[in-house]
């Protein structure tokens, strides 16, 4: 180099470009000065690609062994992943299972990944035949990222398409409702869609709360009362060819809703395949003219307001004629009667004129006192509006209707609740379907605890000389009323077509129970010598609930002794002079059970 | 390779033991890495496009053939020979290049491509090499000032080919071409002023195209905000994540499902999905040593030339691989463009063989010469 230095015939001077660089190297030719130069550069260049391999390199690192955000994609892994967040179980107030969530596998299929479609598809409905052929072809053939294909295969299922070793076939977790028991509970858990979105009863009501927590869902339910009450309907149902029946327990100390029954139901795993008559729950959703059953608010308002004492007689000899209605006892006594008759034989026609000495509007006043004229506040999405005339139409008419149950509708759970606030010296009962719920700090009676424990004497007379004879249960101080409501078809009552039901309480010495059941339209049978009464068909179905469920709710039955004892306590309140008084016709008493119909 | 000895004067023994041996390894090594990983990312792609399964492992092998023979062939030569033979190709190939305006086809909205009966050819790819070289020679005239006008006719030859290439339109090619161009000025001297004056009108290019290239457009956008449709590089980095330390192993990775340019321009990700990171920075470190020795051994070059011209096909060479792995890894805008002899390609898989053969025939040594 420093020989061709020396030998350069170069000229000194410079292209005017390179100038600035020339004049520091006057010795060197421009190739050499040049050269230097791109030397001294070359070595930013070197600098320069370092760095962007480092950075490449870094960024590698980075990627491959911290970034764990963007993995979930390739690490779906189908099977036995706890990461899906499983819907809370919801369960009965012992920790049995109602609801619960069961990890499954779906299929679906990203038809850009599938080599063959066509033998996919005829492979796949080999082992699912009753896939939709049309849906299955297009979503094999589509571009779709994951088209599922089925939801929820059997582990059987599982293991028969995953052998098929097809791939762009792809198995994610998925989760299912399940529900243990089935029909029994359908009304109350409701149901949820495929995609487990609450879509009835507590699955819909607490839908939120069972998808953010995992913690069960207590209810106040017990699964084994449930299924006698449920039972006991069922075969009430059959036996009197039923169209359908609803029934209730409830803890009056608490309000707690111990069973609840609608009848016909339907399996909550298979929704869709309920008629909507199934589907209707007859405890809160529905509203009816109740009937006789009424007759324990009417009488309880009249002797609470202190103008009537339970020794007043009443006419009801006479059919009562407002406007274009007669009011008529189904069969009268054809004698004056005192309130406690008048209860105890479901007098219409006293039931009336006891109502007309109160008066429409404080009538209207104490019903809604007892929760009558509002829907029921309880935990369901099924709450049905009571059918309640607006003040202004509350005529003298409705003043004696609604006195033995007719002219208003409600539902059961009202009904239950207003009765067991009648029980519970008059304070209030919140229905709640949810174990230990808030206790209302409301301790306002309603009826003061002198009428409570006469209206719980009257109840105790219905059983043991009234209208509901069936529905004693030896040693559980069984009180309650009956109640058969014509239906409305057609416009007009149908006297054939009927709603018979009966509110037992008991223990009446101590009163803790309440068990309602109603039954829709049944018809009369030899055994029941064809009537279809509230005395006749549902007394003997709460009967046969109380005898079943006395001892799984630790009500032990009295011994005769005691029940003697506690009998006196609880009629003591009616005083001599009405017990005394009370004729009882002993042949008549099934016969005359019920007298509601006007017409 | 037969052994040979050192006082072996035939051409095959004068060039194995001038040629540099370590960078013809590096490439050998990143010839392989293309084999194995065009047999693991191709077969899902060809047959997505209902072709044979290993139609392009095929391909890629009938290619590498003549890519070898020409990296071979073109390094036997004396760097005097290179000069011209880059000097007469590149006229050639720029009418191609203009052919291509008037002829080309039209693929994704680009006109890089003169279809011929059985052959398809991108001259783009082409021009680049032999622009390196032909550019380092009017660079070295310019510097040893022997009355020929070389900076104007380079840099006429510079804007005729980035017009061409801005037609077509290439965004990528023109930002290499030039990098390449300035990096060569640069080193044979440009004045910092001037250079500052370059980087400024690059930046101010880029700037440019992004307003007026709606292609170019969305891809700056997507990488800036990552919004619309950026489901190749998801996946591409998915690959990666899923990569980890040491892969899922050679054909068990599952991103070449899902982005069709797999086999070529994000091969890289298969890479890192199914080899890992280990494997991956194997590949990373053979680039960068093939740039860095390259530079470094230019510092014992007495040649200018030499200098510019090795330099040239450096810059885009390493940039190439820099602009691809930064792509894949989503450090820059998606650019479409070959990870060197392991993307698939045959038009860049020749102008890469071209490039290189011409690099070992004029870093091979030789003795006592400055001139050449």
């Amino acid at each position: 180099m420093t020989n061709k230095r020396r030998n350069s015939t170069q000229q000194p001077s410079l292209p005017g470009l390179f100038a600035p660089i020339a004049k520091s190297r006057r010795l060197a030719t421009p190739s050499e000065q040049a050269l230097d130069v791109a030397r001294v550069r070359i070595v930013a260049a070197i600098i320069i690609f370092a760095l962007a391999y480092l950075v490449i390199a870094g960024r590698l690192a980075d990627l491959t062994l911290m970034n764990d955000n963007n993995s979930d994609a390739l690490l779906a892994r189908p099977a036995g992943n706890d990461s899906v967040a499983s819907r809370a179980d919801i369960i009965d107030r012992n920790g049995t299972v109602l609801a619960t969530s069961l990890p499954t596998i779906s299929l679906c299929a990203d038809a850009r990944n599938i080599l063959n479609a066509d033998e996919a598809e005829q492979k796949l409905l080999n082992v699912l035949p009753d896939l939709d052929v049309k849906r299955l072809h297009d979503d094999l053939h589509g571009a779709k990222h994951c088209a599922i294909i089925k939801r929820h295969l059997t582990p059987k299922q599982y293991y028969a398409v995953n052998a098929l070793g097809i791939a762009g076939l792809e198995f994610r977790p998925d989760e299912r409702r399940i529900y243990p028991a089935g029909n029994i509970t359908s009304h109350v858990i409701g149901f949820t869609d495929i995609d487990n979105n609450g879509l009835a009863g507590m699955e819909k009501e607490l839908d939120a709360r069972l998808e953010e927590n995992q913690e069960p869902v207590t209810l106040a339910l017990d699964l084994r009362l449930q299924t006698i009450l449920h039972n006991e309907l069922s075969a009430t149902i059959d036996e009197f060819h039923a169209l359908g029946a609803a029934g209730l327990v409830m803890d009056i100390s608490t309000g707690e809703i111990l069973a609840m029954v609608s009848l016909p139901d339907f399996d909550p795993q298979h929704p869709g395949d309920g008629d909507d008559e199934a589907m209707f729950n007859r405890d809160t959703l529905g509203v009816y003219e109740m009937g006789s059953t009424f007759k324990i608010f009417n009488t309880a308002m009249v002797l609470d307001s202190g103008v009537v004492r339970v020794s007043d007689q009443f006419d009801t000899v006479h059919p009562i004629e407002i406007g274009s209605q007669t009011i008529r006892d189904f069969e009268a006594e054809k004698r004056w009667l005192n309130v406690a008759e008048i209860f105890t034989h479901s007098s219409n026609i006293g039931s009336a004129h006891m109502a007309e000495r109160i008066g429409g509007a404080r009538q209207r006043a104490f019903l809604s006192r007892l929760g009558l004229t509002e829907k029921a506040p309880i935990e369901l999405p099924e709450v049905g509006q009571p059918l309640v005339p607006a003040a202004k139409n509350w005529y003298d008419a409705t003043t004696m209707t609604v006195s033995f149950g007719h002219g208003m509708a409600v539902s059961p759970v009202q009904l239950a609740s207003a009765v067991a606030t009648i029980v519970n010296d008059g304070v209030t009962v919140r229905p709640t379907l949810f174990l230990h719920a808030d206790k209302s700090t409301n301790t306002e009676h309603i009826i003061s605890p002198h009428t409570a424990a006469v209206m719980r004497g009257l109840m105790r007379l219905v059983v043991t000389r009234g209208t509901a004879k069936g529905a004693d249960v030896e040693g559980y101080m069984m009180g309650g009323k009956t109640g058969t409501a014509d239906k409305i078809a057609h416009g007009h009552y149908d006297p054939h077509a009927r709603l018979s039901s009966f509110v037992g309480v008991f223990p009446l010495n101590a009163p803790r129970y309440l068990v309602f059941a109603m039954v829709d339209d049944p018809k009369g049978n030899a055994k029941t010598k064809g009537y279809a009464t509230g005395g006749w068909v549902a007394a003997p179905a709460v009967s046969r609930v109380v005898s079943q469920i006395g001892p799984m709710l630790n009500v032990p039955p009295l011994e005769p002794s005691m029940e003697a004892i506690a009998e006196h306590q609880v009629l003591k309140p009616l005083g001599t002079e009405v017990l005394d008084g009370i004729q009882i016709d002993e042949g008549s008493n099934y016969a005359s059970v019920e007298s509601d119909s006007v017409q | 390779m037969p052994v040979l000895a050192r006082s072996d004067k035939s051409i095959l023994g004068r060039w194995w033991w001038t040629v540099d041996r370590w960078t013809l390894a590096a490439l050998v090594v990143l010839i392989g890495f293309g084999i194995l990983l065009i047999q693991a990312a191709s077969p899902a792609v060809a047959v997505k496009d209902k072709l044979d399964n290993f139609y392009f492992v095929e391909r890629h092998l009938i290619m590498l053939v003549p890519a070898v023979l020409i990296i071979f062939g073109i390094s036997l030569l004396q760097p005097r020979t290179v000069r011209w033979l880059a000097a007469c190709l590149l006229p050639i190939f720029m009418l191609l290049l203009v052919a291509t305006l008037f002829w080309g086809v039209e693929i994704k909205g680009a006109t890089r491509w003169l279809h011929a009966p059985g052959i398809s050819v991108q001259p783009s790819e082409f021009v680049k090499p032999l622009f390196a070289v032909t550019a380092a020679w009017l660079f070295s005239r310019q510097c040893e000032r022997r009355g020929f006008p070389a900076l104007s006719v380079n840099i006429i030859l510079y804007m005729m080919i980035v017009i061409c290439l801005l037609m077509q339109p290439d965004i990528g090619m023109t930002f290499l071409v030039s990098a390449m161009w300035f990096g060569q000025f640069f080193l044979a001297g440009l004045p910092l002023a001037l250079v500052g004056l370059c980087m400024g009108a690059g930046i101010g290019g880029l700037f440019l195209a992004y307003y007026t290239f709606p292609h170019f457009t969305s891809r700056v956008d997507k990488f800036l905000t990552h919004g619309g449709d950026t489901y190749q590089v998801d996946r591409a980095l998915d690959a990666f994540t899923n990569g980890g330390l040491f892969g899922t192993g050679p054909g068990e990775g599952t991103v070449k499902m899902s982005i069709p340019d797999a086999h070529a321009d994000f091969v890289f990700a298969v890479a890192g999905e199914e080899l890992g990171l280990i494997w991956c920075l194997i590949i990373v470190a053979l680039f960068a040593f093939i740039v860095l020795r390259g530079f470094w051994r230019l510092q014992h070059e007495n040649n200018l030339f030499i200098v510019l011209a090795v330099s040239g096909l450096l810059i885009e060479f390493g940039l190439q691989a820099i602009i691809n792995m930064a792509s894949t890894l989503h450090l820059m805008p998606a650019k479409g463009m070959t990870l060197p002899f392991i993307s698939y390609g045959g038009s860049s898989l020749w102008s890469l063989a071209l490039g290189m053969g011409m690099l070992l025939a004029l870093t091979r040594k030789r003795y006592g010469l400055n001139e050449i």
